[in-house]
This record gives C-alpha cells, sequence and structure tokens, in this order.
C-alpha cells in the first residue's frame, strides 16, 4: 500500500473541497477501497474519510410516500430495518445475499455504488487493463472470461458490476443525490454507472470531487412490496458475486400482471435493466410462458464476451424464475438463504 | 506528523500517536497492543480469522484504518472472558469440537458472539451457517462449528431471561 495524506472533514462542504484534488478518494465503510491499495490497484495520494460525517446515516421516509437513504447507512442496518425491508423486500433481499455479515456491517450504501469490477484483470497489476491504464488493452479478452459481461460490453473492457444491491434499486427507478462544487444535484440510478465503450476508466458520473450523499426511492417503488424477490446464482452458496442475479417486480389487476420492473446483475459493467423484458410481461398472464417471454427479450441483445456464452442461456433462466418468484408472493420472512436459487421456494416450480 | 487516535479496547481506553494512516485495526491490536488473538488470515477480508466487534458489531480488522475508527469500542478475543471465566461461545466451541488447528477460531468466535447478538439466525442450523460464512475454516470443523453457536445461542437466551427475570 503506498503512503497518503489523511483528512478527516467536518462537513460535506469541506469534504468535497479536499477531494477535489487529483489523486483524493473517500473512505467510507473501506471494504472495497482498503483491499484496492492493499492490492496496488487503486493509490490515492490523499484519503478522504467521511466516515463521521453527521447526518448521513439516516434512513428517513419522505413525505411523498418515498424513502431517503443516507450514502453512510451500513448494508446491514438497510437490510435489517423493519419497515423498509417489509415496503422494499427485493432490496433488503439482495443486500443480504451479497458478501459477509462482517462486511454487511462496515459496508456503506453509497460505496455500494461506487464499488469497482472484480474482474481479476483489473485485481492483476501484471495484467493489461483499460480500466486501470486506460490504452493498455484488455487481458480479459481472450483470457479467463467465465463471469464476463455479455451485455454492453466494448473491445475495450469486458468487465460487469459486482453489486448486488444496486440491481433492484434500478429496476425500481431509485435516484442518486450527489454534492460538488456546484451544489446538489441528482440522476437515476440507471444513468449513473457508464458502460465501457471508448473510456472504461471512467465509470460513473461522478465528477471530480462528488460525493453521493444519498439514495431515495420514490413512492411508486412500494407498490411492488407483494410481489419482489431477487435470485442470484453464484459459484459458491454464500459470499460470492452473482454469476447472474435479477430482481423482479410485479403488481396485479386480478390475474393479469399490471406493471413489472426487471433489472439484471452481473451481465454489464452498469446493472441492467431490462424495460422491453417489462413491456413484454405488463398486461399478460403471471404464467411460465409469460416469464420465459421476458427473458427471451431481456436478453434479445445479448453476446458472449469470450468463454461465457452458457451466462445467455442461464440469464433467460434466471429472469423466468425471478419472476415466478415474484408471482408467488414476497415470503413472510426472507428464506434462510437469500435469493438462493437452493432456498425453498414454496411451490414454485424451479425451471417450469 | 503522529495523528491522535483514541481507542477502548477491551474496556481500557487507549490514546495511540499513530505514525502512519495505513496501520489497520488488526495490525494496531497485533503490533502495537500485543493482542495476538486477533488472526491475519487473508488480510483482504475473505477469510474472517481477523473479526472482531466494533461498537457492538462484528467487522473484519484487516479492512478497518485505525485511524478512521477514532473514538471507538473494540471488542477482541481477549476481552470476552474478563473474570476468568470462558464465554459461554467459547465453553460451546470446546464441548462441540467446534476446531481443530484453532487459527480461525478466534475469528469464529467472535463472529458467533456477534451473530448471537443480532439476534437473525434462531435455532435454524441453516441461518446460522449462512450467518457464520464470513468466517473460513481450512480444517473443516463446520459441523461442529454450527452445532457450537446453536448450543451457545441457548445458554445466552437462558442467561438472559434469567437477567430480566
Amino acid at each position: 500500500m503506498n503512503t497518503f495524506e489523511y483528512v478527516r472533514p467536518a462537513t460535506v462542504r469541506d469534504a468535497v473541497a479536499a477531494a477535489v484534488q487529483p489523486g483524493a478518494a473517500y473512505l467510507a465503510g473501506g471494504t472495497n477501497l482498503l483491499d484496492l491499495m492493499k492490492g496496488n490497484v487503486s493509490h490515492p495520494a490523499r484519503l478522504v474519510d467521511i466516515s463521521h460525517l453527521p447526518g448521513l446515516d439516516r434512513i428517513e421516509d419522505l413525505p411523498d410516500g418515498g424513502v431517503r437513504i443516507g450514502a453512510l447507512v451500513r448494508n446491514a442496518d438497510l437490510a435489517h430495518d423493519r419497515d423498509f425491508a417489509r415496503r422494499f423486500p427485493a432490496v433488503a433481499e439482495a443486500l443480504l445475499s451479497g458478501a459477509s455479515a462482517q462486511l454487511r456491517n462496515a459496508a456503506t450504501i453509497g460505496g455500494n455504488l461506487v464499488q469497482r469490477t472484480r474482474c481479476a484483470y483489473f485485481y492483476d497489476a501484471a495484467s493489461a487493463c483499460n480500466k486501470r491504464h486506460p490504452g493498455s488493452g484488455c487481458d480479459a479478452r481472450g483470457g479467463d472470461n467465465r463471469l464476463h459481461a455479455i451485455l454492453g460490453w466494448s473491445q475495450n473492457c469486458i468487465a460487469t458490476h459486482p453489486s448486488d444491491f444496486c440491481v433492484p434499486l434500478v429496476a425500481l427507478d431509485a435516484m442518486v443525490e450527489m454534492e460538488g462544487r456546484t451544489g446538489r444535484r441528482e440522476i437515476s440510478l440507471e444513468a449513473f454507472h457508464r458502460l465501457p465503450d471508448g473510456s472504461p476508466h471512467s465509470e460513473t458520473m461522478l465528477e471530480p470531487g462528488e460525493m453521493i450523499v444519498a439514495v431515495r426511492l420514490p413512492p411508486a417503488a412500494a407498490q411492488f412490496a407483494a410481489h419482489s424477490r431477487y435470485l442470484k446464482v453464484r459459484d459458491r452458496t454464500s459470499y460470492a458475486f452473482a454469476i447472474v442475479s435479477a430482481a423482479a417486480a410485479l403488481s396485479f389487476d386480478g390475474d393479469t400482471i399490471a406493471d413489472a420492473r426487471l433489472a439484471l446483475g452481473g451481465v454489464a459493467l452498469k446493472p441492467w435493466r431490462a424495460r422491453e423484458a417489462e413491456q413484454a410481461l405488463i398486461g399478460g398472464r403471471a404464467d411460465t410462458a409469460s416469464f420465459r417471454r421476458a427473458g427471451e427479450a431481456a436478453l434479445a441483445d445479448a453476446r458472449p464476451a469470450g468463454n461465457n456464452g452458457f451466462k445467455i442461456e442461464l440469464a433467460r433462466r434466471v429472469v423466468a424464475r425471478a419472476c415466478a418468484l415474484a408471482a408467488a408472493g414476497t415470503p413472510e420472512r426472507l428464506p434462510a438463504l437469500p435469493a438462493s436459487p437452493f432456498a425453498d421456494t414454496s411451490g414454485v416450480a424451479a425451471h417450469g | 506528523m503522529a495523528i491522535s487516535t483514541i481507542l477502548t479496547v477491551n474496556g481500557v481506553k487507549r490514546t495511540l500517536e499513530l505514525d502512519d494512516p495505513r496501520v489497520t485495526l488488526l495490525d494496531l491490536l497485533r503490533e502495537r497492543l500485543n493482542l495476538t488473538g486477533t488472526k491475519k488470515g487473508c488480510d483482504r477480508g475473505q477469510c474472517g480469522a481477523c473479526t472482531v466487534i466494533v461498537d457492538g458489531r462484528r467487522i473484519n480488522s484487516c479492512l478497518a484504518l485505525a485511524v478512521s475508527y477514532d473514538g471507538a469500542n473494540v471488542l477482541t478475543i481477549e476481552g470476552v472472558a474478563p473474570r476468568g471465566h470462558l464465554h459461554p461461545v467459547q465453553e460451546a466451541f470446546i464441548a462441540h469440537d467446534g476446531l481443530q488447528c484453532g487459527f480461525c477460531t478466534p475469528g469464529q468466535i467472535m463472529s458467533a458472539i456477534g451473530l448471537i447478538a443480532e439476534g437473525q439466525a434462531g435455532d435454524d442450523p441453516e441461518r446460522v451457517r449462512e450467518g457464520m460464512s464470513g468466517n473460513l475454516c481450512r480444517c473443516a470443523a463446520y459441523q461442529g462449528i454450527t452445532e457450537a453457536v446453536l448450543a451457545a445461542q441457548k445458554t445466552v437466551d437462558a442467561r438472559d431471561r434469567k437477567e430480566v427475570a
């Protein structure tokens, strides 16, 4: 780990001023950043410790029925907040399917959004990586790329975004609130992460020094509470990143699907909203044929970035099964293995 | 320039002058406070050997900068049996054969104490296994560990009921 200057500002304004200079990085939970620094992947000249800033660790119900999650709320605190989990169960399930209990106790909501890809070539300082060294190439192309992207990738980068939390958030139209030198602004989470097109080193819409202060869910996001699930297929039962995951949220008018939200994780360099699949579901019945069509629609543009063609069919099935689980209803209590295909699915056909 | 950091470790308040901001909470405990019960396994947040309880919550001390935890209350394995009587979780690990070589054990025990305090697992072995998945045991004493955590939870529950009564 390189040495760095450590500063601990007292206000958001001071934090932004301290982080504007090139080479500065924000430190909150540190669970991703310190790992990257130990691996010589990140080497900030200055760490701006925002973990002591007041007022950013609250979960607030908003007058319009939405909810505002402060950037410093810990993953575990949000997932175990009873009122939040009751209204946004797929978000709680996604949070609890990620990392370990120790990491969820330290990691923050804001940090989750800006965590870096777990592409092994990004982590290996001896490999070519356009994220670490723009223009150096991408050793994942033609390398061991079983877990890499199937949507939205480019010749420059085939990495995926590792977050579980962001997947239901993007399905539910979450907004990201940021503060920078020119004041506060907000954008949708769907627009927050960039695809790797020409400049894979530029990963988000954050300007230099700009800081995430909150994530907001709109009131409409709570209307899916009775039919919301997150499903995550991984190489281990627990404590592993997604190979493919999906968040599905449905609402019904009698037997007809009145509204649908769908997003995928582990397939692209951003949480992937599947709007065509949502349209395929809306107005139809909640049956196997509909869910399979949604899977087809969600992956219509998919193509393998290497030896990962299996992820396309896997993703179709994960979408169909997440929809089936959502249609069956949000369970009273999250299963012992959150989001796991090995959890008790209470009569839902696994591959129906 | 040294950075002044105050930590309460196992009930003792300490003022530390850190000459380097890179010192992790793990290295501070082991190298500067000589509390070597907390182990360094992977040093990257993957194995759980370094688990300690900070302000009532279990975390990986290897991914925590000591300076950032200024003002925190830290509990390590050295602090769980202050009066010479083993903690119920320690007793349960012995009774249920929850260890072999012992290297991961302090982290397992601190993680189990954290899990019991969180109150999410109940008497469901699957929830205990899921809640302990951040602690690896390369001797694979997992069955004993799960049994120990379930047994310790019953002891702690009974003790808490007695204290409340």
